[in-house]
């Protein structure tokens, strides 16, 4: 019996495993951490080396028109707007259609028509987005310059991309804040004898606000971020957008055609640097508007 | 505009906005394989890509593509796996787990070219291995590391917590009950999701075009000496993959067979994707059938 | 206010002095000292919210780190409420049993042996036949013998919980702890269980907790009654029902409240 009571006070095995186990995944969390550390702050310190070594202005950076870091002008005004061209553009367009289906999923045909588009919404998350890229320009430039003539590549060729490409991420946060809306919302309002469309529009989509739009800056995050499928159909001329179907250039279509052709530490290259720290901040803004948006909502 | 009128209009709309989407879905995948499959031939599978004359095929690209994808879940899984165990059955409910899963939402939303940016300064030029499959892989690794954390810790703990009381009653420390009880029974969900993340980590082409490259020098098959230059197996090699080799060939557009070559890689790489969704979903319910029922 | 607690003056198996559980600014279990009788059934009474369960979680270290347990709890005349005691044998000796069937997603033979096999018992004959006994003692052997590779959770609710019950015997613990083990089944599976229970009293001690009066009548010796987190009665099964000591017991027992 001594020996029982030996064991109580004696640490064993199962002590020791939790003691490994504690560290093993201690470390792993540890190491993510470690390495988001590592990318802002080797973002950060490229991306401030033209401002610091170089000499050059922050306010020429953001202000100016002129892109040709080789010979000192480093204005990126141009792929700024452009960037938020085609992202507030491809969100404008993506929102509507993101609504329309997950109402469809959520308060139309909750069971097959819900399971079916949910496969639809996954596949397209799945494209790769060179392919989406390839499809651009395939059809959307050849139809961009029918109709509108020009060469077809441009904001509006980017914009009609990235919807396609945000539409999943929308669509899918939005059916979530949808059916967070309680029932009883639904049978109040039926009860006193709205109709469908009248209960979602005054009941169900102001409750669903909050969580409609984190859905769509999300989706914006996507598109501001997103650069091949982009790069392939925006014309790549790093010239302020005279209108939405003439050739310009975004920050990550700039970064992609440029990082390779520049030596490292060069004036051209540092200024590369800054356009990945720009898209990281706006990247990490983005975030912070979804906490926002989070914390204005539990207020309420 | 009467309730009753505006009621008929707006599901009318919806209706219609619904049916553009799966237009849209089914026109995407119909394109790309009604343009690219006629190109594919067992010789177009087979055959190194060229680089300035037509008829080149996709042979390394493919295998640079799969040899990137296991070389990507070699190293994420484990540490994934680590993290989500340690978010779903550790974390405290303190300001450091908080600050782990802002790090975790903050890397999910980075633009992959940002970092596959921080994968070529860190990797290719600070540590000097040039562009090759290992830099591309950990790049693919740093991209991969927040979805498949999250579907683990997810499906850890959708685990009902009956099962790890059952488990720690028995006096098992709570490591052997998440590994021996808890693990095994979220593997259902686990499973669906890697294959998922296989799916996007095959499709994606930014984060490589500065870690992997955009070159694949000529393999040879024959070679299993994983250090040999020109061996297949070579992880310090660099390697193009099908997805970035659809952006350079659309890129440069030096190939005289620009469509042929493109279409029929991007009808390859849709294919295969949908092969990984349409296994997750079919081997999710299977597992998940088989681990509730008999045997 | 006004408590009666009963000495026993029998060998004890467990016992509690001045206990008291706290969840973050709540405090669950107020100043219980109780004594638990070697090979008898106690049962702990009391309405929901009594901190009937709390108290029972708190005997094998259930708790985890958020909750504050302050106080004695004798076993085999160690205190097991300090830190530096090793909790994971503490709780291969004082078992438990929980509401809810939870068989793990395994075999039954597994169900049994995955402990058994993580505790160093490899022999395949040893395990053999704890499986047998283990089942034997829930009661549940004669239904199960020929497939015990069937999955634990095919079997009905009833025959998980004995299977349950089975699976915290095969580590031949000295104290079984029950929390409420009937009320997720129907009359026919209660019947077995408490049936099994009864068997199990010549070599096991158990504390069952249920808010099942009838229950703790039928099955214990001994029964504790809880209100408001602390112990209002403690005495022989049919003394407490049949002359409690005290007016809330009473009370209670009457159903005039709970």
């Amino acid at each position: 019996m001594d020996e029982i009571k030996d064991r109580l006070l004696k640490p064993s095995k199962a002590t020791h495993e939790d003691q490994r186990g504690k560290f093993i995944s201690y470390l792993s969390i540890g190491l993510i951490a470690v390495l988001v550390i590592s990318i802002l702050v080797f973002i950060t310190i490229h991306g401030l080396a033209m401002f610091t070594q170089n000499g050059m202005k922050i306010s020429d950076f953001l202000f100016k028109t002129d892109w040709n870091p080789g010979k000192k002008l480093i204005g990126a005004l141009p792929m700024i707007v452009t960037s938020f061209g085609v992202t507030l553009l491809s969100a404008l367009i993506a929102t509507p259609f993101a609504i329309a289906v997950a109402l469809f999923m959520t308060e139309f045909a909750p069971k097959r028509g819900a399971k079916f588009l949910q496969v639809i919404i996954e596949l397209l998350v799945g494209i790769p987005s060179v392919i989406y890229g390839l499809i651009g320009l395939a059809i959307v430039v050849p139809a961009v310059r029918t109709i509108y003539g020009g060469t077809g590549f441009g904001i509006l060729a980017g914009a009609i991309v990235l919807f396609v490409m945000v539409l999943p991420t929308i669509t899918s946060l939005t059916v979530d804040s949808l059916k967070a809306v309680p029932r009883h919302y639904r049978q109040a309002s039926l009860a006193l004898g709205a109709t469908r469309w009248q209960t979602i529009y005054k009941v169900i989509l102001r409750a669903a606000t909050p969580g409609i739009l984190t859905a769509v800056v999300f989706g914006m995050a996507r598109a501001f971020g997103e650069a091949l499928a982009v790069q392939m159909v925006i014309g790549n001329a790093a010239m302020l957008p005279q209108n939405l179907t003439s050739p310009s250039a975004t920050l990550t279509s700039q970064l992609t055609m440029g990082i390779g052709n520049t030596i490292m530490g060069t004036l051209p290259n540092n200024a590369l640097w800054s356009l990945a720290l720009l898209l990281l901040i706006m990247s990490l803004v983005f975030n912070l508007v979804v906490k926002l948006i989070a914390r204005k909502g539990r207020i309420k | 505009m009467n309730a009753k009128r505006s009621d008929h209009l707006a599901t009318g709309l919806i209706y219609t906005f619904v049916a553009i989407v799966v237009l849209i879905l089914f026109g995407l995948i119909g394109y790309i394989l009604v343009s690219g499959v006629p190109h594919l031939s067992w010789h177009f599978l087979t055959t190194p890509s060229k680089a300035f004359a037509a008829g080149g095929g996709i042979r390394d690209q493919l295998f640079n593509s799969l040899y990137l994808l296991i070389l990507t879940l070699i190293i994420s899984f484990p540490i994934a796996l680590g993290a989500g165990i340690y978010l779903a059955e550790y974390a405290p409910d303190n300001w450091v787990t908080s600050v782990m899963r802002t790090a975790i939402e903050v890397l999910s939303s980075l633009p992959s070219v940002v970092v596959g940016l921080f994968g070529y300064l860190l990797f290719v030029i600070q540590f000097q291995m040039g562009f090759s499959i290992l830099a591309g892989a950990i790049a693919l690794t740093f991209f991969n590391l927040p979805l498949l954390t999250r579907n683990i810790e997810t499906s850890l703990s959708a685990v009902p917590n009956l099962q790890r009381e059952a488990g720690i009653a028995l006096g098992l420390s709570s490591w052997k009950t998440t590994t021996g009880i808890i693990l095994p029974a979220a593997v259902p969900g686990i499973l669906t999701g890697v294959i998922l993340s296989a799916g996007r980590v095959f499709g994606e082409a930014a984060a490589l075009i500065y870690t992997a490259g955009q070159s694949a020098p000529v393999l040879n098959y024959g070679n299993w000496n994983a250090f040999d230059p020109n061996s297949f197996l070579n992880p310090l090699r660099p390697a193009e993959t099908l997805a970035v080799h659809i952006w350079k060939v659309n890129a440069e557009g030096i190939v005289p067979d620009i469509d042929a070559v493109s279409n029929g890689t991007a009808a390859v790489l849709i294919i295969v994707i949908l092969i990984f969704n349409i296994s997750a979903r079919m081997l999710g319910n299977r597992l998940y059938n088989k681990l509730t029922s008999s045997k | 206010m006004d408590t009666f607690i009963a000495p026993t003056n029998l060998e004890l198996a467990i016992e509690t002095k001045n206990l008291e559980v706290i969840y973050g600014d709540n405090q669950a279990v107020f100043d219980s000292s109780l004594e638990f009788p070697r090979h008898k059934i106690t049962a702990i009474i009391g309405a929901s919210g009594s901190g009937k369960s709390t108290y029972l979680r708190s005997l094998n270290r259930m708790h985890d780190k958020s909750v504050t347990v302050n106080g004695q709890i004798i076993y085999r005349s160690v205190d097991i409420n300090q830190p530096k005691i090793n909790e994971y044998e503490v709780r291969k000796q004082i078992g438990m049993v929980f509401q809810r069937p939870n068989p793990f997603a395994k075999s039954i033979r597994n169900n049994i042996t995955f402990a058994l096999k993580k505790n160093g018992i490899t022999d395949s004959r040893v395990l053999e036949e704890r499986i047998e006994t283990s089942l034997k003692e829930a009661a549940l052997w004669d239904e199960v013998k020929d497939d015990l590779d069937k999955s634990a959770l095919e079997l009905s609710g009833g025959q998980q919980q004995r299977l349950c019950i089975a699976r915290s015997l095969s580590l031949r613990p000295d104290i079984l702890l029950m929390d409420e083990p009937a009320s997720a089944l129907d009359p026919i599976s209660t019947e077995k269980v408490e049936a099994t229970m009864r068997k199990l009293r010549k070599d096991y001690t158990i504390i069952i907790v249920t808010h099942n009066m009838q229950q703790a009548s039928r099955v214990s010796d001994y029964t504790a009654f809880f209100h408001q987190g602390r112990v209002i009665e403690f005495n022989r099964t049919q003394d407490v029902f049949q002359t409690p000591h005290v007016k809330m017991t009473e009370d209670y027992i009457s159903g005039n409240f709970g």
